[in-house]
């Protein structure tokens, strides 16, 4: 059992694969992160608080509480893509950074990634660096909050 | 009785082998320095995750290959993650068969698909053949109370 600690940077990882969740998850747990995962879209979406009719504040969810999403792009039904859409659709979780995942090294995929707001692209599989440039950045998104 | 050296010994040996053969690659040795005391079977319990999840992607693929007219949409869905999951751990050989086996789907060519199939398939059983002699000699080690060596 984990203590919870304010501090503590929360990650939501969403994931189809149930294999790559427990990885990201293991992967986050060892750079001292809390870490919810979530195996779709709509899963994510209804943890964040966010559903298809609510763009307004609804404080039932969970998205305050989310410091960073990291997301699978290719995922059945909703996609990665779709996903980061819905987040920085939202006047709640637009500044919450996302970074999507993907085994496939797409520039146009990339580039339309980036230009929907993600934080950063990241290609799988993950490891220990990429999840340590991960934590970076999350102390600087904290830092810039301050 | 094999002393604590003579285990790890045999451990680096064995381990190494699997490297040069290319039935893991540097994504294992990412997992491995994940495990610590406090999640000891971290490693197991997701090379077990991917075996079963390959087991039954094996299956759903050979049902998918029997039908009239074959979906290779729905096929690729299951590669892609077939390929994903051998990526994650490391299952280099596994890995490598997925990605001729995407591009056969594209292609739509059954003998293909069901060539890689089969290559799949062997390849599973060839690499949790291997993690079950891996584990094992891991486990001998610990209870001769040794700790088992880091592959750099």
């Amino acid at each position: 059992m984990e203590c919870y600690q304010e501090d503590v940077p929360h990650v939501l990882a969403v994931d189809d694969n149930l294999i790559d969740r427990k990885l990201v998850e293991k992967l986050l747990k060892s750079s001292s992160c809390r870490v919810t995962t979530a195996e779709n879209g709509m899963r994510a979406l209804e943890y964040l608080g966010l559903r298809e009719t609510h763009q307004q504040s609804n404080f039932s969810g969970n998205g305050s509480k989310v410091n960073m999403i990291i997301t699978d792009y290719c995922m059945p039904g909703m996609s990665g893509y779709e996903l980061l859409q819905k987040i920085k659709e939202s006047s709640i979780l637009k500044e919450v950074p996302v970074i999507i995942m993907s085994s496939e090294n797409i520039p146009t995929r990339i580039n339309e990634c980036l230009e929907m707001g993600a934080e950063m692209f990241m290609l799988k599989p993950l490891k220990l660096s990429d999840v340590k440039k991960l934590r970076h950045q999350l102390t600087n998104v904290e830092g810039d909050k301050r | 009785m094999a002393s604590i050296a003579q285990l790890q010994k045999q451990f680096i040996e064995y381990t190494t082998t699997l490297y040069s053969e290319g039935y893991l690659n540097d994504q294992f040795k990412q997992l491995q320095k994940l495990q610590d005391e406090s999640d000891p079977n971290f490693l197991v319990g997701l090379v077990s995750v991917f075996l079963e999840d390959s087991e039954k992607l094996i299956k759903i693929l050979e049902t998918a290959f029997k039908q009239k007219t074959v979906d290779y949409e729905q096929v690729s869905l299951h590669v892609h993650r077939f390929k994903g999951g051998s990526s994650s751990i490391g299952a280099q050989r596994v890995t490598s068969v997925c990605v001729s086996f995407m591009n056969y789907c594209k292609e739509k060519n059954l003998d293909g698909c069901l060539w890689c199939l089969q290559q799949a398939n062997h390849e599973c059983i060839l690499v949790r053949n291997k993690f079950e002699v891996l584990f094992r000699l891991e486990q001998q080690i610990l209870k001769a109370g040794g700790s088992i060596p880091m592959m750099e």
